[in-house]
Order: structure tokens, then sequence, then C-alpha cells
């Protein structure tokens, strides 16, 4: 999240030590000036930092909407909001952070660093990747708007159920599915970008074993993209159509069947979570070796492990559907092959923990938000078994402990694993160190509050109550009244994520190429830090370390 | 980097995309196809309590006096159709093999003509393909005028093979209008206030 892009580079610059030598000079005209080199830029770098940007100010508009719920429910009773817009703000909340924010933040890092990583001189697709990223401002304005529009924004959950969201839905649905067509078409490009670039940019020498885990993970994550982006876009296209042409995909009364319709999304959401959390196992899998001074411990087995999870997160959409009435095989089939993908992803945690295992290690502000990952996802896990268990589920499903469980993996989870690789690229990015102190009280308040948030959750689930609702019985207020506490405590340090990321583009500790040490020596820091607007144009010559 | 090498990456590039543009495109179609899929599924399995909608002969196979079974009928009015429709009896005892006749009433409360249809469902699924409908008015549209009555039988056996663990069968029929026959709602329902809420 570089609001500022490297120092404009001029002949000398680019020349430096790692593409000297190159013969042509092509495409180093002056961009153009202001807001027009921005439309039209179409430099990794600079496009890497939009999205980052961009997913930065939708944490925030998404956060103000958690707090706007949490308020709500700080105490049992309606105080603030009435139900009709709770329900919007749970559903904006929810479809924000999922689309706007942490899947741009991780397109945004893998702008950035996929080409530096791999030795590319830039993406494979350069245009292209231009207009992926308009389209976002674009589909989230419109989302956005839609809550001005009579009648409301859209009220039916994130995960928008028909006929709640045909049916009984509000006019606005239609832009709804517009939105959420543009933006699917945004992070389509993107994955055909990036495949694109990792299959055939890689620097000479660089076999498909060499590559860094974060280009893997997200070589893996772009399949999984291209696979079931196109699910979901079946899926909105049949709810336009049963909204205004009639059909009856989702409606019972022509027909059709409403629980098709979580067939069909689940299929895609499942896969869509791990969409969420594969690069950030690919960010964490850099950090931890970098900090710990050791190599990362079964790289290999990272790699199948990756793509086990991926194959796997197509056979477990069921376990979301356990109470519709599924036939007891299909409960017993989804419930092994949810079991199953814990598998590979303890794979994973043992690595990273035998990584850890006699390092020498050091708690740098990136490792911090990188061995919280490693500790809080895996409660999120644990928690995912426990709701995988189909019996156990009956009672869970639709409680708070839902929301407990997704929450751990996909905060402390994701976006930490994003917050640690912006701490842990800055120094590329900008060539300072951030503020060690104000990051350092940015973890622990984070730590903090996200665990006085979504812990109680669990509680509060346990002992039944509902997820997606305004108000709640007394039993419940204690717990509600921690969790909101600390999601205000969470929101408000985010503040300081941003005065660190400000302060580490004005200035700071100069970092020098190579700013994390020995160990943290892909490609990437074998560029000048800053890193310089063009890098790489003559492909560098891949050195395979020494293991 | 030579220009050879250059295009080769660029034709890597390109193979990329078409390979990338099928996949999308198949995909896309797949999301499609999973719906006459899911429906042929469904059926063939009789999970979900998809029912056949076509009458079946009478099986004249010995009645299995050993055994009873709880049928039990649930009927419910899905929106839109200010239709009221009852069943002379919420539950009956039978055996497998034998032949049943329950009658429903349909009374459309609004004032003007409309087209209805009942939509069935069983539970639990696994006795679905073992309830075999000689003669149902779930197999066609109805047709009532404003305030008519309209009493139509369902004729049905349970099959000599329903699973031995299955006591009670529930049969559901939910009521919903048939599109663009029925007249506009906004008369209806304006006229007849009280029979929506029904
Ligand atoms: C060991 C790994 C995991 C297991 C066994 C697991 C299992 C489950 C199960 C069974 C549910 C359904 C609960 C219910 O609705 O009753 C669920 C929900 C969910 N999981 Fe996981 N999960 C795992 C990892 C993850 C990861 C890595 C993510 C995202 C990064 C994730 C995100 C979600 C979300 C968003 C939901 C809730 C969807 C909704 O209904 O709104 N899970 N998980
Ligand atoms: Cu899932």
């Amino acid at each position: 999240m570089a609001p500022k892009v490297p120092p404009q580079p001029t002949l000398e610059q680019s020349t430096s030590a790692v593409d000297a030598g190159h013969g042509h000079h092509h495409a180093h005209e002056a961009p153009p000036k202001g807001i027009m080199r921005w439309l039209l830029t179409t430099n990794h770098k600079e496009i890497g930092s939009m999205y980052l940007i961009f997913s930065l100010i939708m944490f925030f508009i998404g956060g103000i909407f958690a707090l706007v719920v949490r308020l709500e429910l700080f105490q049992p009773g309606l105080q603030f909001v009435n139900p009709e817009f709770f329900n919007q703000m749970t559903t904006m909340h929810g479809l924000i952070m999922v689309f706007a924010a942490v899947m741009p933040a991780f397109t945004g890092l893998a702008n950035w660093m996929i080409p530096l990583q791999i030795g590319a001189p830039d993406m494979a697709l350069p245009r292209l990747n231009n207009f992926s990223f308009w389209l976002l401002p674009v589909a989230f304005g419109l989302l956005l708007s839609t809550l001005l529009m009579p009648g409301g924004g859209p009220n039916f959950g994130w995960t928008f159920y028909a006929p709640l969201s045909t049916t009984y839905a509000p006019p606005s649905t239609t832009f709804f599915i517009l939105s959420l067509h543009i933006a699917g078409i945004s992070s389509i490009l993107g994955a055909i970008n990036i495949i694109a670039t990792i299959l055939n940019m890689r620097a000479p020498g660089m076999r498909m074993m060499d590559m860094p885990l974060f280009v893997w993970t997200w070589l893996i994550t772009s399949f999984l993209l291209i696979a079931v982006m196109p699910v979901l876009a079946g899926v909105i296209t049949m709810m336009l159509m049963d909204i205004n042409f009639g059909t009856s995909f989702f409606n019972a009364a022509g027909g059709g069947d409403p629980v098709l319709f979580q067939h069909l999304f689940w299929f895609f959401g499942h896969p869509e979570v791990y969409i969420m959390i594969l690069p950030a196992f690919g960010i964490v899998s850099a950090i931890i070796p970098a900090f710990a001074r050791k190599r990362l411990f079964g790289y290999a087995s990272m790699v199948y492990a990756t793509a086990a999870i991926a194959i796997l997160s197509f056979m477990v959409w069921g376990h979301h559907m356990f109470v519709v009435g599924m036939p007891l095989a299909g409960q017993l089939f989804f419930m092994y092959a949810t079991m199953l993908i814990a598998v590979p992803t303890g794979v994973k945690v043992f690595n990273w923990v035998a990584t850890l295992f006699r390092g020498s290690i050091s708690f740098e502000p990136p490792m911090l938000f990188a061995l919280a990952f490693v500790v809080l996802f895996t409660i999120g896990g644990f928690s995912g078994l426990m709701l995988a268990i189909a019996p156990a589920d009956f009672q869970y499903h639709d409680t708070y402990f839902v929301v407990a469980h997704f929450h751990y993996v996909l905060v402390p989870g994701a976006v930490f694993a994003i917050m640690a690789g912006v701490y842990y690229w800055l120094p590329k990015w900008t060539g300072h160190y951030p503020n060690v102190r104000l990051a350092q009280w940015h973890f622990w308040l984070s730590v903090i509050g996200v665990n006085l948030t979504f812990f109680p959750m669990h509680f509060s689930g346990l002992a039944g109550m509902p997820r997606r609702i305004p108000d709640y019985a007394l039993q419940f207020a204690d717990f509600n009244f921690v969790s909101s506490l600390g999601a205000f405590l969470f929101g408000f340090s985010q503040l300081l994520f941003v005065a660190v990321i400000i302060l580490c583009v004005r200035g700071g500790k100069k970092a020098p190429a190579q700013a994390w040490g020995e160990f943290a020596d892909d490609l990437e820091w074998s560029v000048p830090s800053p890193a310089p607007l063009h890098t790489f144009e003559t492909p560098p010559t891949f050195q395979r370390p020494a293991h | 980097m030579t220009q050879s090498d250059r295009e080769i990456r660029q034709a890597g590039v390109r193979r990329t995309i078409w390979r990338s543009v099928a996949a999308l495109v198949g995909m896309f179609a797949f999301a499609f196809a999973l719906v006459p899929l899911y429906d042929v599924f469904c059926r063939v399995t009789g999970i979900n309590g998809a029912v056949d909608t076509t009458a079946q002969s009478i099986v004249h196979e010995e009645v299995d006096e050993s055994r009873m079974v709880t049928v039990q009928f649930i009927t419910r009015n899905g929106s839109g159709l200010p239709w009221r429709m009852e069943v002379e009896t919420r539950q009956v005892r039978m055996h497998p093999g034998q032949t049943t006749e329950v009658h429903f009433t349909f009374s459309n409360q609004s004032g003007g003509e409309s087209w209805g249809r009942a939509v069935p469902g069983v539970s639990p699924a696994t006795a679905t393909r073992h309830v075999r409908k000689v003669s149902c008015f779930c197999f066609e549209e109805q047709k009532l005028q404003a305030g008519e009555r309209l009493e139509l039988p369902l004729v049905f056996q349970l099959a000599r093979d329903l699973p031995p663990e299955v006591n009670t069968v529930t049969l559901v029929y939910t009521l919903y209008p048939v599109e663009g026959k029925s007249e506009p709602l906004q008369t209806a329902g304006a006229q007849n206030k009280e029979g929506e809420e029904a």
C-alpha cells in the first residue's frame, strides 16, 4: 500500500547494476502528467500501488459498515439503526471486504511483486492490467451507490441466497448483479494476466520449482479464479433472468429450486475462500524464513499442499449446506472431504513451525504479523474442523460460531498476511523501513482487538445466538459487549497502519537493496530500494540459492 | 533478450490467453449445464422430494398387511395466489401395496378467475421413488372462477419396496400461481384482502 510510486526513473537510474547492458530503450518516454498518468499507466508497479490504495480505502469503508453493525449489537435492543438498514450493513460489509478489500489487496501485491520475483520487466499484458484495475472503482462505486437507491442496497447477506435475493429483493438488486459482474471480469482478467506472466516471463534458468512460494500460490489461485468466477457469473446471470425476464431457475413456483442456488453459489464460494487464503500462505512462507534465518522447511511439500488444497476445494462445497436436507451419503461425503483438507493445511502449518524450530528469530513488524497469522489462522482451522462435523454443524450452523470461524481465517488470517506483506515489502517500495515503534503499536492493538472481537463469538454462537440479527436475547449481552469493544479497538488501530505507510513513503531509515538480510534473497531483493519504475528490462540470470 | 526470444514469449502468452478463455467459456457453460443435470440427478435419486409428475398405473401387488405406514398431508400457499387449499384428512394409515384415495379442496377467494398449480414434494427423500401416484391434481394446472370451489382426488400407492426404516411419509403441496395465466393480482388482491392472508 505505497501511495507513492518510486521516483521517476531517469535513464541513469534504470541503467542500474541489475539491468546494465540492455540495448533497447523502448517505452521510456516521459509518462503523461497528473490524473492521466494514473488513468493510462501500464506499469505493474503503479498499477500494483493503485490496487493497494483502492483496497485500503475499501477496507476502511467496509470497516465502517462493520462498526455500524457492532454499534447496534453493543447492547440488546434496537438503538441506532433499523433492522432493514442493519441487514444492508451486514451484507455490504461482507461484499466489500471480500470482493473490494481482500481480493484487490492480493492482486495489488501480485502486480507489484510477481514480475520482481520472477525477473520479468512487467506483467505479460500491461494494458489489460490497467483495464482490470479501473473496472474496480466502477464496480464498487456502483455497488455503494445502491445504498442510496429507493428500497436501499442489498440486504440478503453476502451469500445472496435466492429467493431472498430474487423474489424478495430490493429493486437495486439488478445494479448489485451488474457490479458483481464487473468485479468478476476484473478478477478474471487479472488471473489471466498473472498466469500468462508466470508461465512465460520467468528469468532464464528459473524452473517452476525455483519460484518463490508467493508466485506459486498466486499461480494456483489464478487457476481457481478462472475455474470459479464464471460459475459466479452464471449464478448471478440466472438471478438476473429470474428477476427481470420471468425465468424460474430458483423459483419453485415455476419449477425451479432454491437449493440449486446454494449448490451453485458454494461451488464458487468454497474455492473463493481459498482464493483469499492461498496467496496469504505464500507471503507467510517468504517472511518466516527471512526472520528465522533459515531456509523454508519443505518447499516442495508446500507446493504440493497448495495444489492439493486447491483441488480438494472443489469437492467440499456441501459443508455449507448440511442443513438443507441433504441425504446421509451426501453429508458423509462432504464431511470427510472437508476434513481431508485439514491434512494439506496441517502440512503447511507444520512446515512453518519446523522452519521456526531452532531458527535465530527476530521480531520485526512483518514477522510479528506472520507469527500471529500462524497461531490465529490455526485456531480458525480448528473451528472449521468442528463445523465440518455434520451432526455438530446442525447446532452451529447460522450461529455466531460460524462468524467466529470465518473471521479467524479471514482477519488474522488473510488480512494479517496482507499487512505482513506490506510491512515486508515497504522498504522495496519506498526505500525506507517502516517505523518500528508505530508498527509494534499497530500490531499489538490489532492482535488484542481481533481476539476481543472474535473470540467471544465462539461462545455466543455455541450458546445459540443466530447470525445476521440486529437484536438478541439478554443472555448474550456480555459477549456482545466485549465483541463490540474489541471491534472499535481493532478498527481505530488501523489508522496507525495508515500512519506508518504515510511516514514510510515520506522518509525513515534508508533501506538497502537486500533489506531483510541474507535469507530474504528472492529476486526482488536484488534490485535497488526503492525499486526503480523499470526493472529487469534485461532478464537477470537466475542463481539457484545453495540449499 | 533477442528478437526470437521475445517472439517465443509472445507466442507463449497468446497460447495461455486462448487456453484461459476456453476454460472460462467452458466453466460458464458448465454452470448452466448444472441446472438440467441437477434436475436429472434429483429425479433419478429422488433426493429433494422431486417426484415424477406423470400418472402411473396401479400395480396390483400383494398388500403387505404386516406393515403400517403413516402418510401425512401438508398444504401450503405460496405467495401471490388468493386461493385456499384444504385436505379432508391430515393423516392416513395404510399398508404398502394398498391403494388410497384422499380428497383435496381448492377455493378461489378472490373476485377474479385465476390459474394455479400445486407443486408436490415428498419427505423423507428416500421414500420419494416409492410413492406411486395414479391420479393427482398436481399433474396439471387448475383454473378457478371467482369464488369457485373444486374438489379433486389424489389416488396413490406406496410401493412394497418402501425402505423398512420409513414409518412416516409426508406429502407436501404448495400452491403457486401459473405465470401469465392469472389475472393481474392487484384486482384480486384489492378486492379480497382477507382472502390473501389466509
Ligand atoms: C481447515 C480448514 C477449514 C475447514 C474445515 C472449514 C470448514 C467450514 C465449514 C464446515 C463451514 C460452514 C459452517 C456453516 O455454515 O454451518 C465454513 C464456513 C466458512 N468458512 Fe471455513 N473452513 C476452513 C477454512 C477456511 C478458510 C481458510 C477460509 C477463508 C479464508 C474459510 C472461510 C469460511 C467462510 C467465509 C465461511 C462462512 C460462509 C458463510 O456462510 O457466510 N474457511 N467453514
Ligand atoms: Cu467452505
